[in-house]
């Protein structure tokens, strides 16, 4: 579904995108992993269009990403902070939404699962961290995107709620949509995902199905395969 | 808000069946000034605002013995205070608004229409906010002698194009300068540099070459400034020589009442539509 070649970023003095090269697949959940700083974001901004690669080609079905913001209505973001207006409702947010997108059908199913229908209609700021990553949760899966992009999606919420979305995540793929997420927490990351996609300073160390790193490593569990990845690369 | 626009849940019967591609210009422009505009009214410190030009009106209607010289007495506050509290309060909130703009950008909508939708969202408020503050008074006292509702149409003139002007300023600066904290000290330092720095400048220089014919450079200094502009462009109207200064006094000289009135007016538009266009060109080159 993303086809990425060759792609580099510079930000002021660092390159934060090395020539990166993966493609990520129809109908799978794919988590991109790797330290603070290598890139995950910035390659997730590339694939909204937030931010734009000084060199390589991005694809999104074949197409490039580019100026043509259409293809953005098949997709459903979840940005890593939940910062919002501080006067805005949950409610008028959704509506916002709702309306630049032309008055696309909606699915609330999250807001029920999550039992938030009242804190909606409050306004933002008064909304404890939690609830607000819960909107943004909401936001994101609210008109059944092909392709949802989750910047640490489980962040800040309880084990309950985290729980609910991590089951939705689930049922998403069920019904044959595309996942892309990242996460510090392997093993949300194993419980989730068919594919990893390890990225360090700005180039992928490794992408491919989660089962075949941990087979290629000699380890049953991610977080010990992903550190043995390491201890090799910092051998070779 | 109608009851309609609370619930959540809404029937995709309701809407027209069209897609986002297909949504006119204007009302993604709309919908996005439309729901910022209320977030924005909602603040406390667009209230505060309101109220200190309610509150100043009121008192110099009461106490400035007459309605002109009340006029001008509020013009003289609006010249400062509108570009200071506008860039201020534009910068801190489109730095806050950071992650939410990231948002709006991840939907199936292009950043020019984004741009404007914001720029209004922000602006209109503001304006609002001084209308109402300076014109609430004015109702209730009663007011009726045309010259001086022409006075007063030009105060609130000159107050939304300055409100424009130092928005769109706050846009290019929230939009090139990372850092909120750098950020904001720059806006302070525009509006010092427009509202202070430069009468300083403005006497230096007549100072320091009296001796020579200083009216062209006078003429050139004051399209610099978009507060002086503005300041000129206000006493052109209230006809009030005494308090025009050095470049307001040149200006009319020169330029005649009429003549005067226009180019001031003219440059002011340029001034609003300068710092609209650079910070609408960094929004759609810029990395979020």
């Amino acid at each position: 579904m993303i086809e990425a070649r060759g792609l580099r970023k510079r930000f002021g003095a660092g390159e934060v995108l090395r020539g990166v090269d993966l493609s990520i697949a129809r109908g799978r959940v794919t988590a991109i992993v790797g330290p603070n700083g290598a890139g995950k974001t910035t390659f997730i901004k590339s694939v909204l269009g937030l931010a734009r690669p000084d060199s390589g080609t991005l694809t999104f079905d074949g197409a490039k990403i580019g100026d043509d913001h259409a293809y953005r209505a098949r997709i459903g973001y979840m940005p890593q902070l939940a910062r919002f207006p501080e006067h805005m409702t949950g409610a008028e947010l959704i509506h916002l939404l709702r309306n630049l997108r032309g008055g696309a059908s909606v699915n609330e199913e999250l807001v029920a699962e999550f039992g938030i229908e009242g804190e909606l209609r409050k306004q933002l700021r008064v909304l404890s961290g939690g609830t607000r990553q819960k909107v943004n949760a909401i936001a994101a899966f609210l008109f059944s995107p092909e392709l949802y992009v989750l910047d640490e999606p489980t962040a800040g919420l309880d084990p309950v709620s985290s729980g609910i979305l991590k089951a939705r995540i689930r049922r998403e793929r069920a019904n044959g949509r595309t996942v892309l997420l990242t996460s510090h927490i392997m093993s949300e990351v194993e419980e989730l995902t068919d594919d990893v996609i390890y990225l360090t300073d700005g180039v992928v160390r490794y992408s491919g199905a989660l089962d075949h790193l941990k087979t290629a490593m000699g380890e049953t569990n991610l977080e010990r395969a992903i550190a043995r990845l390491m201890l090799r690369e910092a051998a070779a | 808000m109608s009851a309609g626009e609370m619930s959540v849940s809404v029937s995709a019967a309701s809407a027209p069946a069209s897609t986002a591609a297909h949504v006119r210009f204007s009302a993604v422009v709309l919908r996005v000034a439309r729901y910022q505009a209320r977030d924005v009214l909602r603040s406390r410190w667009l209230a505060v605002y309101g109220v200190f030009f309610l509150a100043v009106t009121e008192g110099l209607l009461r106490f400035a013995g007459g309605d002109a010289r009340a006029i001008l007495s509020i013009a003289s506050i609006v010249l400062y205070v509108v570009p200071l509290v506008t860039i201020a309060f534009a910068t801190v909130y489109l730095y806050s608004a950071r992650e939410f703009i990231e948002l709006l950008l991840a939907q199936p909508v292009d950043r020019r229409r984004l741009f404007f939708g914001l720029y209004l969202g922000l602006s209109v408020p503001l304006v609002s906010a001084l209308l109402i503050g300076v014109c609430a008074p004015f109702v209730v006292h009663g007011f009726d002698d045309p010259t001086q509702r022409a006075m007063l149409a030009a105060l609130l003139g000159a107050g939304a194009a300055l409100t424009m002007i130092f928005t769109g300023v706050a846009f290019c600066i929230a939009l090139w300068c990372e850092d909120r904290l750098k950020g904001l000290g720059f806006a302070i330092g525009v509006w010092m540099l427009c509202a202070i720095v430069y009468d300083g400048l403005v006497m230096a220089v007549v100072a320091a070459f009296a001796d020579y014919p200083l009216e062209r450079v006078m003429l050139a200094l004051t399209l610099t400034n978009p507060v002086d502009l503005a300041r000129v462009t206000l006493l052109l109207q209230l006809d009030v020589s005494a308090l025009m200064g050095y470049t307001g006094a040149v200006f009319q000289q020169f330029l005649g009442g009429a003549v005067g009135t226009l180019v001031a007016a003219g440059a002011l538009s340029l001034w609003i539509a300068a710092p609209v266009a650079l910070g609408l060109r960094a929004f759609r080159r810029k990395d979020f």
